[in-house]
């Protein structure tokens, strides 16, 4: 070392005694907290790989449900509705998701203010599956039957309070002299707010709404109340929806090994989506040049 | 000389805090106005009451008057908005938005107004960076992004995007103190040319600054306006002994 030379006294003996063994155990300590935390990730995901990856093929993708007990069929029932019921997901969730967190971060004097941060903050906290009872008793109930758009609606509510969250974070990011430039060129405050702040929070915002739908993309209990299943495709918003959790479900519960291969696809794939959907959120929250 | 400012009786609190205390000061059309003091004088305060910057300050509080051409910008009915419009303000620290382009952050204050006409926007953006100085250095890069540009660049940038809203006064707050000076020679050179078209109210840190490019200095110490004249008189023969000591290096 360069310094030993000069302080050897400071290298041997000592209050340095026991240092090094002391630093060696922390950092062994570290490392198995770090591989407890990411051993179950890979532990599932090669169990899926391993179980499912031979049923992910194009019957997988383009076919319904078999009926219970004949070999083939796929997942495509599933797919097209997850998609479906988390693109309607995304709009509620941005729209109401965004507006929140523009109020809470550009009027934090406004005497709502408090009121409308605890309630959101009550919401994230609120159960999956209270959701979907929720939308069932508003949704379903009055429309007389199951939809697509009441799991969108139940998905989308879970995600509000992320959006919400992660939105006034970012905005709060972005300088107070901003605002005031924008201000000062005789602008109102919702145009600076709309056409100069939340651009400049786009990549972070862009990310929340990521991180949320990759937590609502695996909900399956909401969806049981409110989008229920179909062994269809299904593309009609006001029509009962198959989803991949409820699949993985219905699939995982079932007593043919057939069924229980596919449901290990359908897992594989839910996480695959999960896993790409999280490194889109990091790409986009990357700084602009 | 027209009056084109009238400051009178001009209190200004921070809750129970007073941070000015009875301004009273006209400005002329076409004319330099440094406002000068040690930190904490009120001068920044005093200034960003011109255009109503205050609003949005928690606890702020302005009384007295202030007119612009006659007008009281503070009675009621009147939108801090449109003041704004005809006061505009440039920034201690270069402050470009930053997702846009040069040409959209000069022609900002326009585009976002709802002005659509492009080749009127270009000829606005060319006038407006060249009244900031800027645009022989940025003629070839108007759609690169602003934040590309150096920090002396972006202030010039800001000035320019102030301008092209066409105030009648421009108010600047410190704005080359956080530039090198070959940047700020720039700023201060500017400044003279900048009369021709409109009022320059600034603040600044720098007495030579003051000394170089303005017509009347105003001197404040703990929120009063304590001198004000033209700025020859009040470096060289100050009435007031605490002018003179600060003007002389004393304090501050």
């Amino acid at each position: 070392m360069a310094v030993s030379h000069l302080t050897p006294q400071l290298t041997r003996g000592g209050l340095s005694r026991g240092r090094k063994s002391k630093n060696a155990l922390m950092g062994v300590m570290i490392g198995l907290g770090t591989a407890l935390v990411v051993a179950p990730l890979i532990l599932i995901f090669g169990f899926l790989l391993i179980k499912g990856v031979g049923a992910l093929n194009l019957d997988f993708f383009l076919k319904n449900p078999a009926p219970e007990g004949e070999a083939g069929g796929g997942w495509a029932n599933a797919i097209t509705g997850s998609l479906l019921i988390l693109a309607m997901a995304a709009v509620l969730g941005v729209v109401v998701g965004v507006a929140g967190g523009i109020f809470l971060a550009e009027f934090p004097r406004h005497r709502l203010m408090p009121t409308i941060r605890m309630l959101s903050d009550v919401l994230s906290g609120i159960p999956a599956i209270v959701m979907g009872l929720v939308v069932y008793a508003l949704v379903v109930k009055p429309m007389g039957h199951f939809s697509a758009m009441a799991g969108g609606i139940a998905l989308g509510l879970l995600m509000v309070p992320i959006v919400v969250r992660t939105t006034e974070e970012v905005l709060k990011l972005v300088p107070l002299s901003v605002r005031e430039a924008g201000l000062a060129l005789g602008l109102p405050q919702w145009k600076v707010i709309l056409s100069i702040v939340l651009p400049a929070a786009s990549g972070g915002i862009i990310t929340g709404l990521m991180l949320a739908l990759a937590r609502v993309a695996g909900e399956a209990a909401p969806l049981l109340f409110t989008a229920f299943g179909s062994n269809l495709v299904n593309l009609n918003p006001l029509q009962p929806t198959s989803a991949l959790p409820l699949q993985i479900y219905i699939g995982a519960t079932s007593a043919y090994d057939e069924n229980q291969r596919l449901a290990q696809a359908g897992a594989l794939l839910l996480i695959t989506l999960i896993f790409v959907t999280s490194l889109l959120a990091r790409f986009a929250n990357r700084p602009r040049r | 000389m027209t009056q084109l400012l009238t400051a009178s009786n001009v209190d200004i609190y921070y809750g129970s805090k007073q941070a000015v205390k009875q301004v009273n000061l006209n400005v002329e059309k076409g004319s330099v106005n440094a406002l000068i003091g040690p930190s904490g004088c009120g001068k920044t305060t005093f200034l960003r009451a011109i255009n109503r910057m205050h609003d949005l300050t928690p606890g702020a509080r302005v009384e007295g008057q202030i007119l612009l051409d006659g007008q009281d910008i503070y009675s009621s009915g009147i939108d801090p908005v449109e003041v704004r419009r005809r006061v505009g303000m440039v920034f201690q620290k270069p402050n470009p938005f930053p997702t846009m382009s040069v040409f959209d952050n000069v022609v900002s204050g326009l585009k976002l107004a709802g002005m659509r006409d492009q080749r009127a926007l270009m000829e606005i953006a060319e006038r407006s960076l060249r009244g900031g100085a800027l645009w022989d250095e940025v003629k070839d890069r108007l759609k690169s992004p602003a934040t590309g540009l150096s920090g002396g660049q972006q202030q010039r940038l800001c000035i320019a995007r102030a301008l092209a809203v066409e105030p009648e006064i421009l108010l600047m707050d410190e704005p080359t103190s956080a530039l090198d000076p070959a940047s700020t020679a720039k700023i201060e050179d500017l400044m003279t040319e900048l009369k021709k078209v409109t009022t320059i109210i600034i603040v600044t840190h720098n007495m030579h600054q003051a000394a170089r490019v303005s017509d009347t200095t105003s001197f404040f110490l703990n929120g009063d306006l304590v001198e004000h004249g033209q700025t020859d008189q009040i470096f060289t023969s100050p009435r007031d002994e605490r002018t003179e000591a600060y003007v002389t290096g004393r304090f501050g």
